[in-house]
């Protein structure tokens, strides 16, 4: 039986009630966009497996679940997440701390970073930089067929501001530590805008823990602008429990000259699917998107990638990797559109992934599109096993069997982590891939917070 | 149980996809030896390289292998390695993402514990590693990159001698170690295994060519030709492959075995 229409009338009851909840103190450019974006998603609805972009990724599980709580969280939820401290060792950052995508303090002012880099909420962002988000604000996001964007739209509250003015550089990466956490089951859906302007850097961390064992389910749309020779990194850890489902929408838009790259590194979730859109709007333009995945139990990971060539002269490269044991499943959906006037594109995309047992599942689909007729593009996918030459290699050696295994899968997700910009992020994302591979919870060594 | 040999390897019969490839080999190979395995292509070189090691795409049918007293067939290939069995490989494997150093060390901690041993400390363990590098001549810039990956054929057969030199076996198999490198690298390999070697540490040569013999002299040498040892001599017996050719040991064998089976008859 189709799930669908009794969340749809869900989520209708609390569109019409929205005068209560929804609008107070959401930032007005958000209720501007509201009625159209909720019609939309009545017409396009949630994405179901006739869908082409979610053809592998089945969202029942996640989205027929009778959530309690749908808005953002009030001040007192966020005292838990006061106290939350993360310590990653050598790990030089300027760290903020959000509550199921919420930033907490929401009504106050932005905080300037040293560097001049503006950080706060959305709200906050609303008043103080109005014409700046009036410029950006859902110019970015597409929903193309898929109507949980518009659903977001549609009914987010708020969600995280970053504003880099131009030529400023952020002196250490902003970390982001997005903390799901509740008595109820929740779903939430942030809305989140970075601008990076002309000249300006941008790095950015943002790490997902559910920290407490509700049902909860988030679905994120976050639009990025990167403007002329500017320059910015996004890298995701998501490390949540198996009952929680995240959708993330991510939009980059770049301008020419500039440098974006993408790395999400799901560790563990019941039900995760990032899309990550790369818009190339100017000649130079250089954008990568990289995935990596661990999966086992009934987990599904779906990655999906589409990056647009609109302009001659830009290069691009995806690279995406999973392992899957158990009845876990995964998905990578990858797309490469040239457009008729983007010559001289180069553009790479790779799936790899490794099957560890004989219910798990691996989908992929590669799709490259070209109008062009001077460019460079290639595409590979692979499903397989573990080398097996490689294994005896390593046993040769006497290393055992288990370790070898450890070893090779460890080698393998390596290959996506060694792009991660901050050195000291990626000697602690190794740590936690290889304590996920060995089927211990992985945890950062020094969180405060001990949950299970 | 005490024996004089270190390896003894008696009518050994292996088997690939119900083909049987060795047909009842016999070696015994004391602790200090050299051992030279020559053969025409197909008589069974690699299977025998591979049964030792314990690699399962041939399976033993017959015969047993006896390693310091101790059944050898019964072990999984790391237990054969934690025993001091080495294999330079004809073939090194790439292993992106594994780096040379996280393979070493724990490669070198699995055999220090199988001895009873505490692991090597992160400095004693850098220290050996430059040791062992200098001594088979091995750039650092090798032994920092990921194992083998975009290696030249000589960097891997080279990378296999480090290997050697790290884990200090009792028994090395060194199978066609000389192929595919020029007369340098050759030298350079061949001589890095006699630095390496200690007076009781034997070698398992297994050879195309007489080549590499010329760097490490064997004391034996061995002519395996369907999957048996057919003829055995000195080193002067590789020298007579060398310049005679398989032909007439293919003949003699052949002969050999006809006559064995009219006797029989």
């Amino acid at each position: 039986m189709d799930y669908r229409p009794e969340v749809i009338s869900r989520l209708t009851d609390l569109w019409e009630g929205r005068n209560t909840e929804l609008l107070k103190g959401s930032p007005e450019i958000f209720d501007r966009f509201r009625p159209e974006a909720f019609d939309e998603f009545l017409r396009l609805g949630i994405p179901d497996r006739k869908n082409e972009a979610y053809k592998y990724t089945n969202l029942e599980k996640s989205f027929s679940y009778k959530y309690e709580k749908y808005f953002s969280p009030k001040p007192d939820d966020f005292r838990q997440a006061e106290k939350f401290h993360c310590e990653v060792e050598d790990l030089d950052v300027w760290n903020m701390v959000l509550l199921n995508g919420f930033f907490p303090r929401g009504d106050e002012g932005l905080a300037m970073l040293p560097g001049g880099i503006w950080v706060g909420s959305m709200r906050a962002a609303a008043k103080q930089f109005p014409s700046l988000v009036e410029k950006h604000y859902n110019k970015y996001a597409r929903n193309e067929n898929d109507g949980l964007v518009p659903l977001n739209t549609a009914l987010a509250t708020d969600g995280l501001f970053l504003y880099a003015p131009k030529g400023t550089v952020n002196t250490k990466p902003i970390q982001i530590v997005n903390l799901l956490q509740s008595t109820q089951d929740i779903f939430a859906q942030d809305r989140n805008l970075v601008v990076v302007e002309d000249g300006a850097q941008m790095s950015l961390l943002v790490c997902d823990h559910a920290i407490s064992p509700q049902h909860y389910l988030t679905n994120t749309v976050t639009e990025v602008y990167v403007g002329r020779n500017s320059r910015f990194e996004i890298i995701r850890v998501q490390n949540q429990h198996n009952d929680s489902g995240k959708v993330t929408h991510t939009f980059i838009h770049q301008e020419r000259d500039s440098y974006a790259s993408s790395n999400n590194v799901t560790l563990h979730g019941g039900l995760v699917r990032n899309a990550t859109w790369h818009s190339l709007n100017g000649e130079n333009a250089e954008t990568h998107s990289y995935g990596l995945f661990l999966a086992d139990k009934h987990q599904h990971v779906a990655n999906f990638v589409k990056v647009d060539h609109v302009f001659p002269n830009c290069n691009s490269t995806q690279l995406f990797k999973g392992v899957l044991d158990d009845n876990a499943s995964g998905a990578f959906n990858g797309r490469i559109m040239v457009h008729k006037d983007a010559q001289k594109t180069n553009a790479f995309q790779s799936s790899n992934s490794i099957i560890l047992s004989d219910t798990a599942r691996m989908d992929t689909k590669p799709q490259l599109e070209i109008y062009a007729d001077d460019v460079k593009c290639s595409h590979g996918a692979t499903v397989g096993q573990l080398d097996e030459n490689a294994l005896f290699y390593l046993r040769s050696r006497g290393i055992d069997a288990r370790e070898a295994k450890l070893m090779l899968m460890f080698g393998f997700a390596h290959d996506v982590i060694k792009n991660i910009p901050i050195e000291a992020l990626r000697e602690r994302i190794d740590n936690l891939v290889l304590q996920r591979l060995r089927g211990e919870l992985s945890r950062c060594a020094s969180c405060a917070i001990q949950c299970n | 149980m005490q024996t004089e040999f270190l390896i003894q390897i008696k009518d050994l019969k292996a088997s690939i996809d119900n083909k049987e490839i060795l047909k009842g080999l016999n070696l015994e190979v004391k602790p200090g030896e050299i051992h030279a395995i020559m053969g025409p292509n197909g008589s069974g070189k690699s299977t025998l390289a591979n049964v030792l090691t314990g690699r399962e795409i041939a399976t033993v049918t017959a015969g047993t292998v006896t390693f310091e007293g101790k059944n050898l067939l019964e072990m999984s290939p790391e237990e054969r390695a934690r025993e001091g069995i080495f294999l330079s490989f004809q073939y090194p494997i790439e292993i992106p993402g594994v780096s040379m150093v996280n393979f070493m060390k724990t490669a070198i901690n699995e055999q220090r514990k199988h001895r009873g041993l505490e692991p090597l400390s992160a400095s004693d363990f850098l220290r050996l590693m430059r040791e062992k590098k200098e001594l088979v001549e091995i750039d650092s810039a090798l032994t920092n990159r990921s194992v083998n990956e975009g290696f030249s054929g000589g960097e891997k057969k080279k990378n296999e001698i480090f290997q050697m030199a790290m884990l200090e076996p009792r028994l090395a198999l060194l199978d066609e170690t000389d192929s595919g490198l020029d007369i340098d690298a050759l030298r350079i390999v061949a001589n890095g295994v006699n630095k390496i070697r200690r007076p009781d540490t034997s070698v398992i040569v297994i050879t195309h060519y007489q080549r590499l013999l010329d760097y490490i002299v064997p004391d034996y040498v061995h002519v395996l030709y369907d999957g048996r040892i057919v003829k055995s001599g000195g080193p002067e017996l590789a020298l007579e492959l060398e310049e005679r050719g398989y032909d007439w040991i293919k003949k003699e064998a052949d002969v050999t075995e006809e006559t064995w089976t009219t006797d029989r008859k």
